[in-house]
């Protein structure tokens, strides 16, 4: 498979009055052509902030790409690119899609003319023909009679619409990564199934690599092919879907899997809930992230930070489960934690 | 199973780590949930959040020498504002008159401070008067809703439209005065409106927000809801706005007094003390100059707070 | 249903009739957020209330409470029309049904301590002296999972999860019977949401609460509720115990938005279980005439464009409001 997006050792921090906030703390990923890669964790796991720092959407000097930090998309360093080569990047290269449809779309343009912005400032073609392509936009992301509709203003369309025209903007001009955000956090349930089939439909016609930045398991399980699960600016465990969802190996993946509340339980039994919050992350938290919070935790978890354990050439974890000291455990579904 | 790794990255593979570090010690104690970071207050957050504001800081530092100065000011030379001194008409600034002295031999020095008296007077008084009835109206329109609300709303609009020179003019022939009072009076009369429409907007937002509703259904009565939760909340836009309200205040009365609408003889404003020296501006400019200076400092200061009050306040920017 | 009919009227808390809730939009137009509702809450059960986002669940539930008045029909509390209250009756009333918000940001006075904000309806309600009150207040925070120095913090200094347990104290603070849960969990993380549920049942466990919960999560509602009922652009249109709802869903609506519920299983194809529905929900201003789901139902018939089905008990204790779930519910493949 063809790399096309490789981070190393990405920190990323926040300026603030109390301090400095270490919101990414030595993220390494690659992503390969294609593929989906979604990043699963709480608010404040650093995931979106990860997302952001890959466009250089984050505003210096409050927040900070620091030193030694690598981004290379293809071969290209994407953290000393100046204005110009970021510009290309950004829409041609890679593009992205939020949360929140209403807030990203510009209230008082027309849609039509929001897509063809995008599409003048890249491809360098008549308005004419752009508004041929952003027709052509619409129809591909299912919006009914695309003729129409764009001459429409964003508040004349529902959310679901919405976020479908910026799927639209987001694909003007065929990049090769997109980035959605939360995509469907902002959707009702019957919308959300809507807007992932767009998308999966969108990867196989188009072969875009998509980074899917996410709450949400169940998303994940349909749509993503790797995952690697974040929390407190890291990343503890990464590896194929199947390796996450069958043989996850990090507690708190378990905890993740096993508070999602399913139709097949008991009702009104106690949910598995995991105690506290996570850390504050002006802390400087030289030992494991979540060992305050985790059942297994042992005393070196609170001394040390574990190293990345191999378990196949896509399934990596970091916790000290998995040294030949630690006592065995059981997974969440019942499994050897420790081969 | 894939190759162990375990001894790469942060630890040295030399390293043996003690066999009892590996049992099992289970989570933290969560029962309380404490906090971390320490207690901050809104207006100690605030605070901190505006010292970082230097401009802002700078115009605060001024305006409280501006406040000292117009306290003490006239006495600090030991020449009275209203002193005529024959023998020293016009003069520059001297050892002396500090400041000169102008057409009458009165110094200048005292006067300008006795004139920041009367303007800065003016301007707070004005932007409490206007503050409290516009917080009453807006209030009550907001509150009451329907249509108190219409009608009150038109009312402010029709007022908004009269320019306001016309009713000054109208006042002083009716009140066949020249008083600071009926001067406040003028400026007053339709100075309240903008408040009341940005503390309607303000209260009509709050009245929806979840805390009031909340506050509803625990059956809190509508006076105290009002007083405990509507009135606290506004109270960043009513302070923020009073800041804007002073300079203007300021303002409009200089612009009176240079009309020759103003404060009479022998008291006197920065506008008054502008409007007479423009006659002889070009000979002797610093007569101008004091005053006019006073007047672009004060409302500057003023602006520039109010822009760092706007940015400390606003809850949005909190964190 | 082996109750009486007698037994089961005293037995309920909350008795909904003919509830409608529109609002005027402008001079012409007229939202109709609830419109002829009838439903019933059980004393001590939790009651979930599903629904898309503006299908009138929320004002449903805060007309419950007499947070807004209603249009027409009767809310009744305890057998009491809580419209007809006023005075001391009133203030009685709003002692016994509370509400829990869904904004944990929005829902907290900033300008207010924890303590203030918690004792808020001690104040109304009951005569503590401050001392009392600051133990009631303790105490409170104990039950909710904080500790008691969060009396002297604001709430901008805590997390979602722990101004959510403030919002429920707040509610707990006038030992209410009956409090509405308005997606009290949407706004947090997945690991929090589990904390607030169980918090939640156990608070009705220990003081024999009931509860309306509100929300969009399907999977959720299955967990906390006894009985279901799903709304539809204003609409109820099924109401059925727990397990009847999600084992076997009758309106066509109700089958959808369960299928629509992804799981966590990556073997699964979700594509093939799910119904997907075409379009979205069509504005609440206008609202289709006869079924208001047959644009986006593909059993729709004639029928259904000219009269507005009732809600009507299909089975026993299993309310639908759907023209043709008898026989889409025998011959599903067939009536495509």
């Amino acid at each position: 498979m063809e790399q096309i997006l490789e981070v190393k050792d990405l920190h990323v921090s926040f300026n603030t009055y109390a301090g400095e906030v270490k919101a990414v703390r030595g993220v390494s990923f690659e992503l390969n052509k294609g593929e989906t890669l979604a990043f699963v964790g709480e608010s404040g796991c650093g995931k979106t902030v990860t997302a952001k720092a890959i466009l250089r959407l984050l505003k210096p000097p409050f927040a900070e790409i620091k030193e030694g930090s690598q981004i290379l998309y293809q071969g290209r360093d994407v953290v000393h690119m100046d204005k110009k080569a970021l510009s290309s990047y950004r829409g041609e290269e890679v593009s992205m899609i939020f949360q929140d449809p209403m807030t990203s779309l510009n209230p008082t343009m027309k849609i039509g003319k929001q897509i063809m912005e995008s599409l003048r400032i890249h491809k360098h073609i008549s308005k004419q023909e752009a508004r041929k392509e952003a027709i052509e936009l619409l129809r591909l992301v299912n919006i009914p009679s695309p003729e129409t509709r764009v001459d429409s203003y964003p508040h004349e369309l529902s959310g679901g619409m919405r976020q479908r025209v910026m799927i639209a903007i987001a694909l003007a001009c065929s990049p090769n990564i997109l980035i959605a955000d939360e995509p469907t956090t902002a959707l009702d349930v019957t919308i959300q199934i809507q807007i992932m089939d767009l998308l999966k439909d969108l990867k196989t016609k188009l072969g875009t690599a998509i980074i899917l930045v996410t709450h949400d398991l169940g998303v994940v399980a349909n749509f993503a092919d790797r995952v690697q699960v974040m929390y407190a600016g890291q990343v503890l465990e990464r590896g194929t879907t199947k390796e996450i969802f069958e043989d996850s190996r990090h507690p708190y993946t378990w905890a993740l899997l096993s508070s999602v509340p399913t139709l097949a339980k008991e009702s009104k039994q106690e949910l598995y809930a995991l105690k506290g919050t996570p850390p504050d992350l002006i802390l400087p938290l030289n030992h494991c992230p979540f060992a305050a919070r985790c059942e297994h935790c042992m005393q070196i978890c609170k001394e040390r930070n574990p190293a990345e354990t191999v378990l196949s050439e896509t399934h990596r974890v970091s916790c000290w489960l998995q040294h030949p000291d630690a006592p065995r455990t059981l997974t969440f579904n019942g499994k050897e934690a420790r081969s | 199973m894939a190759e162990e790794t375990m001894g790469m990255g942060p630890i040295p593979k030399e390293e043996p780590i003690p066999k009892e570090k590996f049992t099992v010690i289970g989570t933290d104690d969560f029962s309380g949930d404490l906090i971390a970071r320490p207690q901050v207050s809104y207006w100690a957050d605030a605070w901190r959040r505006f010292r970082q504001n230097k401009i802002a800081l700078v115009a605060l530092v001024v305006l409280a020498v501006m406040v000292v100065m117009v306290i003490i000011g006239p006495h600090l030379n030991g020449i009275a504002f209203e002193e005529i001194d024959q023998d020293a008409l016009n003069q520059g600034p001297s050892a002396e008159h500090w400041f000169g002295t102008d057409n009458l031999g009165r110094d200048l020095f005292s006067r300008v401070w006795q004139a920041g008296r009367v303007s800065i007077a003016i301007g707070i008084a004005g932007a409490l008067i206007s503050t409290v009835v516009g917080c009453i109206y807006g209030g009550i329109a907001a509150y009451f809703g329907g249509w108190v609300d219409t009608i009150l709303m038109r009312i402010v609009e029709v007022l908004f439209s009269i320019p306001y020179l016309l009713i000054v003019i109208l006042i002083s022939v009716i009140t066949d005065s020249r008083s600071i009072f009926s001067l406040m009076l003028a400026l007053t009369l339709t100075g309240w409106c903008n408040t009341a429409r940005l503390v309607r907007g303000q209260m009509l937002q709050l009245k929806n927000q979840e805390f009031v509703l909340a506050a509803q259904a625990l059956g809190v009565s509508p006076w105290k809801i009002i007083l405990k939760h509507m009135l606290p909340n506004t109270m960043s836009v009513i302070l923020v706005a009073i800041t804007f309200d002073i300079p203007n205040y300021i303002f409009s009365e200089a612009f009176l007094s240079y009309l020759g609408l103003g404060i009479a003889a022998p008291n006197t404003s920065w506008g008054a003390l502008c409007s007479a020296a423009q006659q002889t501006f070009a000979f002797y400019p610093y007569q101008m100059f004091f005053p006019a200076l006073l007047i672009a400092l004060t409302m500057l200061s003023f602006t520039l707070l109010g822009d760092g009050l706007r940015d400390a306040l606003d809850p949005k920017l909190r964190k | 249903m082996s109750e009486t009919n007698t037994a089961r009227q005293t037995d309920n808390i909350i008795e909904v009739t003919d509830l409608c809730k529109y609002f005027r939009v402008s001079r012409k137009a007229t939202l109709k957020a609830v419109d002829h509702v009838n439903l019933t809450i059980r004393r001590g059960e939790t009651l979930g209330l599903v629904g898309e986002s503006g299908c009138g669940k929320t004002t449903c539930g805060r007309t419950m409470i007499r947070l807004y008045n209603p249009t027409s029909g009767t809310v009744k509390f305890n057998g009491q029309d809580i419209s007809k209250l006023s005075g001391k009756e009133l203030l009685q009333f709003k002692k016994n049904a509370q509400i829990i918000f869904q904004d944990p940001y929005a829902s907290l006075d900033p300008r207010m301590t924890i303590g203030e904000i918690i004792s808020e309806g001690m104040n109304v309600h009951f005569h503590y002296s401050e001392e009392e009150k600051r133990q009631r207040v303790n105490d409170l925070l104990h039950r909710v999972g904080l500790s008691q120095d969060y009396a002297n913090r604001f709430a901008h200094e805590l997390s979602g999860g722990q101004r959510q347990r403030i919002g429920i104290a707040r509610a707990l603070a006038v030992e209410p019977q009956f409090i509405v849960c308005d997606e009290p969990i949407s706004a947090l993380d997945v690991s929090i949401q589990a904390q607030v549920v169980n918090l939640l049942i156990k608070l009705q466990r220990e003081d024999q609460l009931t509860y309306l919960f509100i929300s969009h999560d399907l999977a959720m509602v299955k967990h906390i509720s006894d009985r279901v009922g799903v709304m539809y652009l204003g609409n109820l249109v099924e109401l059925s115990s727990n397990v009847a709802l999600y084992d076997h869903p009758l309106h066509p609506y109700t089958k959808a938005l369960i299928s629509a519920i992804p799981t966590a299983d990556p073997e699964e194809d979700m594509s093939a279980r799910q119904i997907k529905l075409e379009g979205e929900v069509p504005s609440p201003i206008n609202p289709p005439e006869g079924c208001r789901f047959r644009q986006r139902c593909r059993y729709a018939c004639d029928r259904c464009a000219q009269e507005t089905p009732a809600l009507r008990e299909v089975k026993p204790g299993h309310f639908v409001a759907c023209h043709r779930c008898e026989e889409l519910d025998e011959h599903p493949e067939e009536n495509q």
